[in-house]
């Protein structure tokens, strides 16, 4: 086997080991609680309909840019876990700016976006530049920022906000008709159509592989986040990577609750999905911080919760279970990462050790 | 291997043997740690364990402090035969082993370290005070069981980790590299108490690779060369230099370098370097006090001195990642005091960093993309702000030939290397890139003698190219093998100049700890030139 077929077949094998025992755990729930195994798993795991595929793409692509914006940091080791309040902050600030439509047609959703992406790269650099130049944990102030997001989004909504008629939700005003972003037909059902923000979604999967792998910037980021003493003996300068990850991985998460703006709810109201970011800390994790595994992440994540949706009605069983899955998804592939790589490093030393003593025999005999 | 203990012969202490080991391997995947080594300690006896690194020292002592299991091979205590499954077995039969990093927590008192995970023994309050008082006093240990660790200096940490030991009931006391972190002083009392371990009747194992150090304190020696004991020999015996040469089985490759390429050309000049302590210590001396100095094209300068005296923070301040630093530092006429580590690299320098592991690799990533660290922003690693990865490839694999790199290819991790090939890696990577000064801090620390003959080389070739080196070692032999002229550096101060063609390692070690008249004649070095 060459070694770069090992090296893929050690990669798919962590994940698929955690799916595994995170399936044979929930397994363990249901028998525990009484409720039929078979059922459960027999309607999650049947073929969605057409209807339901365009749901989980578009779920997915929501849920894949939160991952990205998590693993950004994750390559650098900083745990962003204000994802979560970033998207509100800079999803809030996009629909106020887009229901002004100071601008015409597409140039407002332009001039939207880059508004969601300054704000979430400021509320994410505000916790950058506190672990810079203080050595705040970005964990513990990004926890804050959530809350503290999550309640100046509360006050400024009932500030910008306009009752929806008949109903008791708020929200702002309306993005214009020009202004939103136009679906993809997957299909000729009704609802099978995909946000065309999906697009962009690709695009930032794109951008975010070619930056890390391919860019002095990107290496450096990999490399502070490998080792920080040698990062610094090497010149990078921490505290500006720090400041500058935090930023990177802030103006994604500002495009968290873009799909759902210009695609589906078209204002931000108290009904707006709330929780992206704290699965985009799952997704990133399952996906290794890759940009296709992340994907294959929110993909599968995506279906779960969609394929979940009508247990209750067929099986009689909460569709929470799927939560229960995922939970125990993150914490598997934590650990059968960690067993993975081990065995890995011992499989790499043993095939240096192997090739260092055939060279030392080959010598021997010259000699 | 019989010879073994025929070596011991005529002058071996005739005691009781407390622990006897026999034929014991251990193999992990792809090396051998330990093959067949037979050692016998007795009992009120310091028996030290010399060898390299990478002998098989530490897996030894791990398979005896129960850490790790043999594969083969038996280990007799007081002559009972005895498994030892985990170092709970071992201190049940007595063993116990002091860490050469110590394992205290500094927010509690030494009573609260000694009993913390032996509750059992005599309990948390006034019986374990006792006994804790009982076992300073009866070993002259000097410890005070209510004083908080942050209070307490190296040494005496060191004596509470033997005192812990000693509290759980062990008779055997393993030491690992106990004097690494000591100052010479500290040494002297460390010995004085091993003593008072050995007249209590105990038995002390003592790994190093000091060898005077061994020579002084040990009553018996074994030596272990690739994971088998070479010889076990008595310390009136032998000379430093003869165990030396068992340790790396051959005749020792001299480090000393050929005629003289010193120009009057200054690439390096330090003016008035000073590093102020950190606030947060409470220590009022700085780290460096104005350290000035040259060095010129084709000139080696050695920086002797033991270690925490300031060498890692002079070396750091000169590459720019102190930023408290103050004073002038000239490169090649360039004043480079104010700019970032990358330019400073940029300038010409290359570093070979002292912990290799912590500031010269990252580990978990292949060779390839090791080459580029410290070299980002130049080719042939980069093209523009994009990463050159094919040239970056070729570049490793330059290196790998050129510096007898050991391995399969550049996209092994670096981890996978051993400590010397790592070191070859990193001395390719910093020649790369036409540097005109090279900072080498302890560039052969932890490798094999291989590995450490190319490194000398290495810095030889450097040196007739015309660079400037600093290098810094704790290795005397090495300091004044290679270098053209020797500064010694002592609490951050420069305190002496030193010709290493008249100066003995003696001289050296002397000024290096302030005895003497080093410190208040300020530069002997031309005294005795004239002499």
């Amino acid at each position: 086997m060459t070694p770069r077929m090992t090296k893929l077949l050690l990669g798919l094998s962590a994940p698929v080991l955690a799916l595994v025992a995170a399936f044979a755990i929930t397994s363990l729930v249901l028998l525990i609680a009484g409720d039929p195994v078979g059922g459960v798993w027999g309607e999650i795991l049947s073929v969605p309909e057409g209807r339901n595929i365009a749901n989980i793409v578009n779920s997915a692509s929501v849920l894949y840019l939160s991952g990205i914006a998590v693993a950004i940091g994750f390559r650098m080791n900083l745990f962003n876990i204000g994802v979560d309040g970033q998207y509100r902050v800079a999803a809030f600030t996009a629909a106020v700016v887009a229901g002004e439509a100071w601008l015409p047609g597409y140039l407002n959703t332009v001039l939207a976006i880059v508004c969601a992406m300054a704000v979430g790269a400021l509320w994410a650099g505000i916790a950058g530049v506190l672990r810079a130049t203080r050595g705040v944990s970005e964990v513990i102030s990004t926890i804050m920022l959530n809350f503290i997001a999550t309640s100046l989004v509360a006050f400024l909504l009932r500030k910008a906000a306009v009752r929806e008629e008949g109903s008791n939700n708020i929200g702002t005003k309306e993005v214009p008709e020009g202004s939103r972003i136009p679906g993809i037909s997957i299909g000729d059902g009704p609802g099978q159509e995909i946000y065309g923000f999906v697009i962009v979604a690709i695009l930032v999967g794109v951008l975010y592989w070619f930056l890390l792998g391919s860019t002095r910037f990107g290496f450096d980021l990999r490399a502070t986040g490998r080792s920080t003493t040698a990062a610094v003996a090497s010149g990078i300068s921490v505290t500006k990577m720090v400041v500058a990850a935090m930023l990177l991985s802030g103006a994604v998460a500002g495009l968290v609750g873009m799909p759902l703006l210009f695609g589906e709810s078209y204002t931000y109201g108290s009904t707006f999905q709330s929780g992206l970011g704290f699965a985009g800390i799952a997704i990133a994790l399952l996906g290794r911080n890759h940009p296709i595994g992340v994907a294959i992440g929110a993909l599968l994540f995506a279906f779960l919760n969609e394929q979940s949706n009508p247990l209750q009605i067929l099986v009689g069983v909460s569709p929470d279970i799927v939560a229960i899955t995922q939970g125990v998804i993150v914490l598997t592939v934590v650990v059968s990462y960690e067993l993975v790589r081990r065995y890995g490093v011992r499989l790499e030393q043993q095939s240096v050790a192997r090739a260092l003593e055939s060279e030392r025999k080959r010598e021997e005999v010259t000699a | 291997m019989t010879s073994t203990v025929e070596g011991s012969g005529p002058t071996a202490p005739t005691g009781p043997v407390s622990v006897r080991l026999r034929g014991i391997g251990k193999r992990f995947p792809g090396v051998i740690a330990n093959d067949d080594i037979d050692i016998d300690v007795h009992r009120g006896t310091i028996h030290a364990i010399v060898g390299e690194n990478g002998a098989g020292k530490s897996t030894l002592m791990k398979i005896l402090y129960g850490v790790q299991p043999p594969d083969s091979g038996t280990i007799e205590i007081d002559g009972e035969q005895v498994r030892l499954g985990s170092p709970a077995d071992a201190i049940r039969h007595g063993v116990g082993m002091v860490f050469q990093h110590f394992m205290l927590a500094d927010n509690l008192t030494v009573l609260e370290n000694v009993v913390l995970g032996a509750e059992k023994l005599h309990g948390i309050g006034g019986a374990a005070r006792a006994e804790i008082a009982r076992i300073s006093a009866a070993y002259g240990l000097d410890i005070h069981p209510d004083t908080l660790v942050e209070d307490l200096g190296v040494g005496a940490r060191q004596r509470v980790e033997i005192l812990k030991v000693l509290y759980r009931g062990a008779r055997i006391v393993i030491l690992d590299e106990p004097t690494a972190v000591l100052v010479p002083q500290e040494v002297e009392e460390l010995f004085a108490n091993l003593q008072g371990l050995k007249r209590e009747g105990l038995s002390v194992i003592f790994i190093s690779h000091k060898l005077d150090e061994v020579l002084s304190v040990a009553d018996e020696i074994t030596v272990i060369r690739r994971g088998t004991t070479v010889r076990t020999v008595s310390p009136s015996e032998v000379t430093a230099r003869q165990l030396a040469e068992l340790m790396v089985g051959s005749e020792l490759p001299s480090p000393s370098t050929e005629t003289s390429t010193v120009t009057d050309h200054v690439l390096l000049s330090v003016r008035d370097l000073t590093l102020p302590a950190p606030a947060a210590s409470g220590q009022g001396r700085p780290l460096l006090d104005s350290v000035s100095l040259d060095i010129h094209r084709g000139e080696v300068l050695g920086i002797a001195g033991v270690e925490g005296n300031g060498q890692a923070e002079l070396v750091e301040s000169i590459m720019g990642m102190r930023p408290a630093a103050t004073g002038a530092v000239t490169l090649d006429g360039q004043d480079i005091g104010a700019m970032s580590v990358r330019r400073r690299r940029e300038a010409g320098i290359g570093y070979v960093p002292e912990d290799r592991h912590r500031h010269g690799l990252l580990l978990d990533a292949p060779l390839w993309e090791n080459r580029i660290l410290g070299h980002q922003t130049r080719s042939p690693s980069v093209k523009g702000p994009l990463i050159d990865r094919s040239g970056a490839r070729a570049d490793t694999q330059r290196i790998i030939e050129q510096y007898d790199v050991r391995t399969p290819g550049a996209d092994v991790l670096a981890r996978a290397l051993s400590g010397g090939n790592q070191q070859k890696l990193i001395v390719g990577r910093e020649m790369s890139g036409d540097p005109v000064l090279l900072i080498a801090a302890h560039p052969t620390r932890g490798v094999d003698v291989g590995a450490q003959a190319a490194i000398w080389d290495h810095i030889k070739a450097a040196r007739r190219e015309g660079l400037a080196v600093l290098l810094i070692s704790a290795d005397l032999d090495e300091l004044i093998g290679l270098s053209d002229r020797i500064e010694v550096i002592l609490r951050g101060r420069l305190v002496g100049t030193f010709d290493p063609a008249h100066v003995t390692p003696e001289q050296l070690g002397s000024a290096m700890t302030g005895a003497g008249d080093t410190a208040s004649s300020g530069r002997p070095a031309e005294g005795e030139e004239t002499a």
